[in-house]
């Protein structure tokens, strides 16, 4: 009788807890367009603040998984998502060429800025990128890289290289990550170091430091420092699972005057983010 | 250090506020860990119970096998279920990427060398004397294997709380096939792991209270269970 009791009752617990959950799990999805895009865009809320624009325009849902831009490519090779909205040019036009992607169209830009130590031990507050990097070598200062494979960490390995230098991966001031940009500028504040950001990221830590940043803009308005975000379908032609309808819905409406508008006006600290720079 | 305050008054407030993203996280973490631990348990109670109670050639050996795989990394089960889930994996047809029953797979590996493991070496460890005692009194074989099985309850159920207590934490799995995405696959782990890369790490201390409160509460219904 007792054991009937055990048995029984962690039974019926079991089948009771299976039938609550499974009922919403099989219900009917919406349609919604699966995009893979970059922490950037999660991290300052550009896509929360769009996502429900773009179902009351069109219908359907926008959902995202915010990745580095290198996973975020992978994802669209492997035709795991419908859409890509990344910022990393070069790797994008490849991504294009080897026949994964189709339409890449530019949406927007922010950039990227130089921060450091209020101090700036190395001295390179004003200065161009190539002078800045080369200030911090020469002096050895701490230098805090995403180190992640993403859209940031590869313009930073563009940047090295463009300044003429050697990429410092192996110095021992050179401190790689492998993490996203706010805890990147957070390990850069611990270590009294610089680091490389997007305008958007960085405004976002200043925002909650509220007026107490460790880090602060140090080079800026550097031509090279330009950070272009595109969308890109992902080829139906190959990938026959991707839902290619709903993707150009999405790459239509983001490069459209609707969502160009919103990005221009999206503020956080009352500072715009975002420039948009779709072609009409 | 005023991290760890703000986090527990942050808990309160995400708790009794009734904060929608919290309780979606919420209920992701429970349904998806209740559909990795039904089906971890189906098979690994059976299966635990054959390597512990049952001598047969390579047993020793599959115990090495199944001990070797508790210490899977989650990230690798991660990756190795992303593979299989893919658009271009042999599973892509079944459209479990991004979805809760894929994590769920890749939970119940977790979960599994866990149940496994545990529930032999409590059948084993009990099975000398009262091996002996059964026969002795007459049981059949089948009698011999329900009693085994029953004397050795505390320590499945202690399999089952600690295959539960790594498939409620872990990180690797949810991020990589779940994708973290808001309202769908966002568990509580994933939404700590977006908060301390946004810097909140208040509301991520705030998220993980909430996760030990819900380990409480199945770890404390568990006991009674026991009890009685």
């Amino acid at each position: 009788m007792k054991r009937m009791n055990f048995m029984t009752k962690g039974f019926f617990l079991l089948i009771a807890c299976l039938a609550l959950l499974c009922g919403p799990a099989w219900a009917a999805e919406p349609q919604a367009v699966m995009m893979a895009t970059t922490t950037s865009t999660d991290d300052t809320g550009l896509l929360d603040y769009l996502a429900p624009h773009f179902k009351t325009a069109t219908g359907y849902e926008l959902r995202w998984t915010a990745t580095g831009t290198g996973k975020a490519l992978e994802l669209g090779k492997n035709c795991d998502v419908d859409v890509l909205l990344v910022h990393a040019p070069k790797a994008e036009k490849k991504f294009v060429e080897e026949g994964n992607g189709i339409n890449r169209v530019l949406v927007m830009y922010n950039d990227f800025v130089i921060t450091g130590p209020a101090a700036d031990p190395a001295g390179i507050k004003g200065k161009t990128v190539a002078e800045a990097l080369a200030a911090i070598a020469a002096k050895k200062s701490p230098f805090v890289s995403r180190g992640d494979n993403s859209g940031t960490h590869k313009m930073e390995q563009e940047l090295w290289t463009a300044s003429k230098l050697p990429l410092p991966e192996k110095e021992s001031w050179y401190v790689s990550t492998g993490q996203g940009m706010l805890v990147t500028i957070n390990v850069a504040a611990e270590k009294n170091g610089y680091t490389l950001t997007d305008r958007g990221t960085y405004i976002k830590y200043e925002s909650d430091k509220a007026g107490k940043a460790p880090q602060v803009i140090l080079v800026e308005g550097d031509a090279p420092l330009l950070n272009q975000y595109s969308v890109i379908e992902v080829d139906p032609k190959r990938c026959a699972k991707v839902n290619n309808l709903l993707a150009h819905q999405f790459a239509v409406w983001v490069t459209g005057p609707q969502a160009q508008k919103l990005i221009d006006e999206f503020q956080l600290m009352g500072k715009q983010l975002f420039t948009a720079n779709a072609p009409r | 250090m005023d991290y760890l305050f703000h986090g527990l008054l942050e808990a309160f407030r995400l708790l009794l506020g009734g904060d929608p993203e919290t309780y979606s996280a919420v209920a992701a973490t429970l349904k998806v860990s209740s559909y990795a631990m039904a089906a971890s348990l189906l098979m690994g109670i059976p299966l635990g119970f054959v390597l512990g109670h049952l001598r047969f050639p390579g047993r020793r050996q599959a115990r090495l096998v199944v001990d070797t795989l508790l210490s899977l990394p989650t990230v690798f089960i991660g990756l190795l279920v992303y593979a299989f889930v893919s658009r271009q994996g042999p599973l892509g047809h079944m459209g479990l990427l991004f979805t809760l029953p894929g994590i769920a797979i890749g939970q119940t590996l977790l979960a599994l060398p866990v149940v496994i493991a545990l529930t032999a070496t409590a059948v084993e460890s009990m099975d000398a004397n009262l091996r002996v005692t059964l026969l002795s009194l007459g049981a059949n074989r089948r009698q011999l294997m329900r009693d085994t099985l029953w004397e050795a309850r505390h320590g499945i159920l202690a399999a089952g709380l600690n295959a539960y207590g790594r498939v409620m934490t872990e990180v690797g799995i949810s991020m990589m096939v779940g994708g973290n995405i808001k309202w769908h696959t966002r568990t509580i782990t994933t939404a700590i792991a977006l908060e301390t890369n946004k810097g909140q790490f208040a509301l991520g201390i705030a998220l993980g209270l909430i996760l030990l409160l819900i380990a409480f509460g199945v770890t404390a219904a568990m006991s009674l269970l026991r009890r009685k």
